[in-house]
């Protein structure tokens, strides 16, 4: 104690130097503005990069639980996207038929109801009165394949009867040669990848894989491919063939559908109810 | 850009035999007088109190201290030589503390210094001037 006495004695001039020398200085930051803020800063400033290490650091750990919220945030940004489009694809698709006079326009519209299991299966599309769709009007899939005929319309909303419907009969023809029957389903069997194609003469060669298509005769544009011949057969006491074909498009995954505006629809329909029916 | 600050001859004068103490309270007291005025309160007092420091660290390192001749270390009893270096590093000495008190951060350095340095010549020249004044009136 004594020689700690003796030493701070000896070097009292810089003990007294250091306890002034702070208090000047606390006196300096504490009363004076600029450097009670300069202080501040600095201090703010370390204090700011630790937590802004720590955070990267954080940052780095919560990537997993981070990129599983984004990708799940993605998906649904994604499905939210598709379904606006849909909804909001008003726009119509033109197709100019090379024949040159006849014109087809498309317009795309989303299934929101569907059926694959009943006898008589309807399906709904948003588009509707307002869209311009009317009923007779023809619906085919986006890629291939055939749908089926608008039934009831309202403002917004329409029915198609679906091709799955026991009132259903398209016109469709044998790529290969022409032959002309119409095409069915449901007659035997009621899978929604099958269909059936009547009133093919017995005399045409049919084989398995030919593929069908829409003749034009109904409303539907001639040549849309409709499916593949996967079974031929003769009908008993019949002269026309009983053929069962796989259609090309699924009816369990309908998610958008064309509905083609035929610019002479109307005039087609005039002129055939002239002919007076015979049946 | 250069101001002088001559009260700090006040304290480099006082006599030797000062305790060390004393010489802090009054180097204290005396920037605080300053800082009243200067509206920067604790710069000027730091800065004496460093001033005070290094008189006292001088004074001892060069002067023996039982057998002091004089009383106050002034140029007319100390020589040109003794108080060139004592002004010297006394004055520059109190400019660093108080610019660098001043100025409160280290981004400014060069400029700090410069103004440090440009201050303690003016300061130095005004206080061997005074203190010529003063030799020569009390030449013997």
């Amino acid at each position: 104690m004594r020689n700690l006495w003796i030493f701070i004695n000896r070097y009292n001039a810089f003990f007294l130097f250091i306890i002034f020398f702070i208090f000047g200085i606390v006196l300096t930051v504490r009363n004076n503005a600029y450097q009670q803020s300069a202080a501040v800063n600095s201090t703010n400033e370390v204090v700011g990069d630790v937590y802004q290490n720590l955070n990267v650091l954080k940052k780095y750990l919560n990537l997993g639980p981070v990129n599983d919220s984004l990708a799940a945030e993605n998906a649904k940004l994604k499905t939210e996207l598709l379904m606006l489009k849909r909804i909001d694809s008003a726009k119509k698709i033109t197709v100019k038929d090379s024949l040159g006079n006849q014109q087809y326009t498309y317009l795309s519209a989303r299934v929101i109801k569907n059926s694959i299991t009943l006898r008589n299966n309807i399906i709904t599309i948003n588009k509707g009165v307002a869209d311009g769709i009317a009923t007779g009007m023809p619906v085919i899939s986006p890629g291939v394949g055939v749908v089926g005929y608008i039934r009831d319309v309202s403002e917004h909303l329409a029915n198609i009867q679906s091709l799955l419907h026991k009132e259903t009969k398209i016109s469709v023809s044998l790529k290969k040669n022409n032959a002309l029957g119409s095409l069915v389903w449901g007659t035997n069997n009621f899978d929604y990848r099958k269909a059936f194609v009547k009133d093919i003469p017995n005399h045409f060669k049919v084989n398995i894989k030919d593929t069908v298509v829409t003749s034009g005769y109904s409303s539907f544009p001639p040549g849309i491919p409709v499916g593949s011949i996967i079974n031929t057969g003769v009908a008993a006491g019949d002269n026309s063939m009983a053929i069962e074909i796989r259609l090309f498009n699924d009816f369990s995954t309908l998610q958008y559908v064309y509905v083609i505006l035929d610019k002479y629809a109307a005039e087609q329909k005039e002129l055939a109810s002239k002919v007076p029916n015979e049946q | 850009m250069a101001t002088p600050f001559v009260y700090i001859l006040f304290l480099m004068l006082l006599p030797f035999g000062i305790p060390n103490l004393l010489l802090y309270l009054i180097a204290f007291l005396t920037g605080l007088t300053l800082d009243a005025f200067y509206d920067t309160l604790g710069v000027n007092a730091a800065a004496c109190v460093a001033l005070a420091f290094v008189r006292i660290s001088f004074i001892s390192i060069t002067l023996n201290r039982d057998g002091f001749d004089e009383p106050e270390p002034t140029l007319g009893n100390m020589g040109f030589k003794w108080f060139i270096l004592y002004a010297i590093l006394c004055v520059f000495s109190h400019h660093l503390v108080l610019f660098f008190l001043e100025t409160f951060r280290l981004s400014e350095l060069s400029y700090t210094l410069l103004r440090c340095f440009l201050s303690g010549i003016f300061t130095l020249f005004t206080l061997i001037l005074i203190e010529f004044i003063f030799y020569n009136r009390k030449a013997r």
